[in-house]
This record gives C-alpha cells, structure tokens and sequence, in this order.
C-alpha cells in the first residue's frame, strides 16, 4: 500500500483530427491515503481515463507531478497496475499464462510467476479456468482475468479505468459485489475510474467528481458507509442522498440541451 | 446432415470419373487428337516409364530447389518483415526496395539469375527464393504493424521494454499474417521453380516436361503436370495444419 500524491496535475495531447491542442485535465491534485478506494466520477470526456494513463505512466503530463509515499514517478512502474477497460488479454495466451504476464514481464521465473498466477485466480474466483483461453470466457470472466493479471504484479497501487463498463447490468452488480470482497480481502491502494455513480458509492471510500473538459476536480465526498456493504446499501436513504448529490454536480452534456430537455424541443 | 456430405461426395466423385472416362474415349473414338489431348490411360503408361527412368531424380531436384528457396525466404522473410515493421528507420530505408522488388514479375529477372548462377540448382534456388520472400515480408510487416493497440499499452504498463513487446504481443499477432504469406509465397515458388527449369535447367521436372514437350510427347507433359498438381495441394495441406497448430487458441470457427 502507497500514499498517492497528484498535485497540480495538466494533462494534454494534440488532437490527430485538427492538429489542436487539447487540454484533457488541468491543475488537477488530490491524495489517495495508503489503502483508500477513491473512485472518480465525471461526464464522459472529462479527461477520466488520460488522468489514469498518466498516473500509469502511459502519458507524460505537461506539468505538475504524481509521487508514491512522496517518491516522483517517472514512466510505468512495477508498484503500480492497471486494470483496463477493455480485458487486453492476450488471446494465444491460457488465462494462467496471461495472469502471469505481468510478472513474467517483470522478470518474474516462469514457475513462480504461474504459482502467484494460481493464487490470484483462486482469488477472483477463476481457479477452475487456468488452462482455457480468454476466447472461452464470457465477459465478466474475462474481467476477473484482467483484474487478476494486476493483482498478481502485487502492486502498491491499482488503477481502474471502468472495468465493468462493458457488461450488462445483472453481472455488474454481481461484479461490483467481487470487487469489494477481492479489496477487502487485498486491500490496496486504488484509484477506479467510473461514470457509474452508483458504482463509485458502492466501492468507494471516496469519490471525486471531475468536471468536463478540461478536467478539473469539482467535488471530494467521503462516503461514510460501513463495510462490507450489501448491494441493498444501494437502497438506503443515505446512499441515496449521495448519489442525487453527485448527480446534480455533473453537468449535463451539451447536447442534451440546458435544462430537463422539454425546452429544446 | 452426413446424409447430403455422403451425397455431394458421390456427387464430385461421379463427376470427375465421368470426366476420365470422357478424356479416355474421346481419343479412342477418333473424336480428338491424343497428339493434343494424350488419355489417362496413356498419362499412366508414361508414368511408369518415366518413374522407371530416373524421374525420381528430376522430383528430388525440384524439391530440393524448392525446400531450399523457400525454406531460405520463411527465415528472411519473417525476420526482415518484422524488423521492418516494428522500427521505422529501417523501415524508412528498406521498403523503397521491398515494394518495387514485390511489384516487379519475378520471372522477369530470370536472364539475370541465370547470368549470376549459371543453369544449375542455384539459379532455382534463387528464383524460388525471390519469389516467396516478398510476399512473406510484406505480409509480417502488415502483421506487426496491426498490433493491437490495447495489448501493446496493457504491456507497456506493466513495463514491457521495447523487445517485450515486439515478442510477447506484436509477433504471436502477426502469426496468421506470416501463414498468409507463405500461402502466397508458397505459390510463387512453385511458379519460379517450374519456369526457371523450363527455361534453363539440367534436371528437374520442369526440365523433363520442357524436354517431352518439345519433342511432342504429351503424356509426360501431363505427368509432370499432375506431379505439380499432387505437389501443390500437399503444400498447401501442410501450411493448413501448421496453421492449426499455431491457432489452437482461437475458438472454433463454424
């Protein structure tokens, strides 16, 4: 576990379509204390994903800096993983094999590398799944794999960039429910990155708020909720109170028009 | 389901013996010239003859050309095309050269060949060799260059060096590429092999048909296409299951 320091993070890239200059997130700080969740919500485009690519390392940010327990960070490292959108596993590779992958990146010997591969399937539920390729796993497998490959590395800090977001609403919530268990039961250090507010209660210690583009941090809520949270928690007034809360600090996207929508019609 | 595969065997095994059985009778009858059209019949005399003859040497130089040349261009072209494909310098100073030499006939460099090489095995070699290279590095090339971008920055946060990735990600991708071009490669080999030996050759099956050729006699003219044939479709079989080897992972497809 590490303390993550973000301060006075500016993040842009040149946009391929124009040739403009794009700024995706500006003068951006938070902290993450040692083994805090800390999710990040924001309307899409609001630099979510560039943040977590630089906190990667996966993107050079224009100023400002990211240290871990106050060391600056300086391209990808082996402290941190990533958990990505999409599962990114290799598709030649058994799901053992692309657990292992990291670590065998990392000069991990092959044997060791697939003895903690084992344990971390065990972990999310996958043991019975080492020796089949990701191309026979369903979606939700596919990510427990992804978030194994991460956990397996043993990192001081996991980056999340909406892992659930591709599955459908039933295996979310049954995977939201896994999260939860897997980071109690490793706690880590985690930055998840959503645009599901519910989700982001239902982890999170806390939850940021970005607003669009350029993303700047417009809130910082605690959530005060007792773990381990049931998904009934979902039902509770003071849940609730917080997902309106956040709901009316997003703004709304341009395209849906200035208020409910009935006026641009 | 195995009722109507039974019955479009039958099917394709009716027809091609009404076809013998056509090209037997139809010289016997009068109706064409066997000069022109030899017979099966005829096609197996000659056969016999010539594989009591020293045929066998003619195939085993040609195999030889070919296993040589084309064994020479799947090590080349692999390596080449995937240099080629991951690092843009060499990539910049190369590619002139690999894509006028890939749209240039290969046979059209034959007089050369045969002016460097003289009309022994080499000059074959080298002929099936420049014909299945270029397909093999292009096609490597395109391999490594549609990378999946996604596993290509999975890797690199994990802190992939440069030569991790090329191995672990852009090259196991790129392998259904590499088969690809060697199908192609494989062709244009066999191509220059018969062509380099119906030009200018000592031995061969290409030579032997050049010779039966010029000398009217069209039943070995037809062995050695039927040679080529059976040769062909067992190149082609055994790039098949290499790509089924290599493809294990991938799930089956209907």
């Amino acid at each position: 576990m590490a303390r993550l320091d973000v301060q006075n993070l500016t993040v842009g890239y040149v946009m391929k379509r124009n040739q403009r200059d794009l700024t995706a997130v500006q003068e951006l700080s938070f902290t993450a204390r040692a083994g805090e969740f800390v999710a990040i919500v924001g309307p899409s485009g609001c630099g979510k994903t560039t943040l977590l690519h630089t906190i990667a390392g996966l993107v050079a940010p224009q100023q400002g800096q990211i240290a871990l327990d106050g060391r600056p960070i300086d391209g990808p490292g082996r402290e941190r993983a990533m958990v990505f959108q999409s599962p990114a596993l290799l598709p030649w590779r058994s799901v053992l094999r692309n657990v292992a992958y990291g670590l065998e990146l990392q000069g991990v010997a092959r044997r060791q590398a697939e003895g903690i591969a084992r344990e971390c399937l065990a972990l999310v539920g996958l043991a019975d799944f080492a020796e089949s390729y990701p191309g026979e796993l369903s979606g939700g497998m596919q990510q427990r794999a992804n978030l194994a490959r991460a956990l397996a590395v043993q990192p001081t800090v996991l980056l999340c960039d909406e892992p659930l977001s591709a599955l459908d609403a039933q295996t979310r919530e049954y995977m939201q429910a896994e999260l939860q268990r897997i980071w109690l039961e490793r706690p880590t250090t985690t930055v998840y990155v959503t645009h599901h507010i519910a989700e982001a209660i239902f982890l999170a210690d806390r939850v940021l708020v970005l607003s669009a583009s350029p993303g700047r941090i417009k809130a910082d809520l605690a959530v005060d909720l007792p773990r381990p949270r049931s998904l009934s928690v979902q039902r509770t007034p003071a849940f609730l109170a917080l997902e309106e809360r956040i709901w009316s600090l997003l703004e709304r996207p341009a395209w849906l028009g200035a208020n409910d929508g009935s006026a641009a019609r | 389901m195995s009722a109507s595969r039974r019955r479009r065997t039958l099917l394709s095994l009716a027809s091609v013996a009404i076809f013998l059985a056509l090209w037997e009778l139809l010289p016997a009858l009068g109706l064409v010239k066997p000069l022109f059209t030899s017979s099966p019949s005829r096609i197996w005399t000659a056969a016999q003859w010539l594989f009591a003859n020293g045929f066998w040497y003619d195939i085993w130089v040609s195999f030889s050309e070919f296993a040589l040349g084309f064994g020479l261009a799947v090590v080349i072209g692999i390596v080449f095309g995937v240099v080629l494909g991951w690092f843009p310098t060499p990539r910049a100073m190369f590619e002139p050269f690999v894509i006028s030499l890939y749209s240039v006939p290969r046979v059209a460099l034959l007089p050369l060949i045969i002016l460097w090489l003289g009309i022994g095995i080499e000059s074959k070699v080298a002929l099936v060799f420049l014909g299945a290279v270029f397909p093999i590095i292009v096609n490597s090339m395109s391999g490594v260059r549609a990378a999946d971008e996604t596993l290509v920055r999975c890797a690199r946060s994990f802190g992939a060096s440069e030569r991790q990735v090329l191995l672990t990600v852009a090259l196991p991708g790129s392998v259904p590429f590499i088969i690809t071009g060697m199908r192609l490669g494989a062709g244009r080999g066999l191509v220059g092999i018969v062509v380099g030996e119906l030009v200018a050759a000592q031995a061969g099956i290409g030579h032997m048909m050049a010779r039966a050729g010029a000398t009217f006699q069209t039943d070995k003219v037809f062995v050695g296409v039927i040679v080529l044939a059976i040769f062909g479709l067992m190149l082609s079989k055994g790039l098949s299951t290499l790509e089924a080897r290599v493809d294990a992972w991938r799930p089956a497809r209907k």
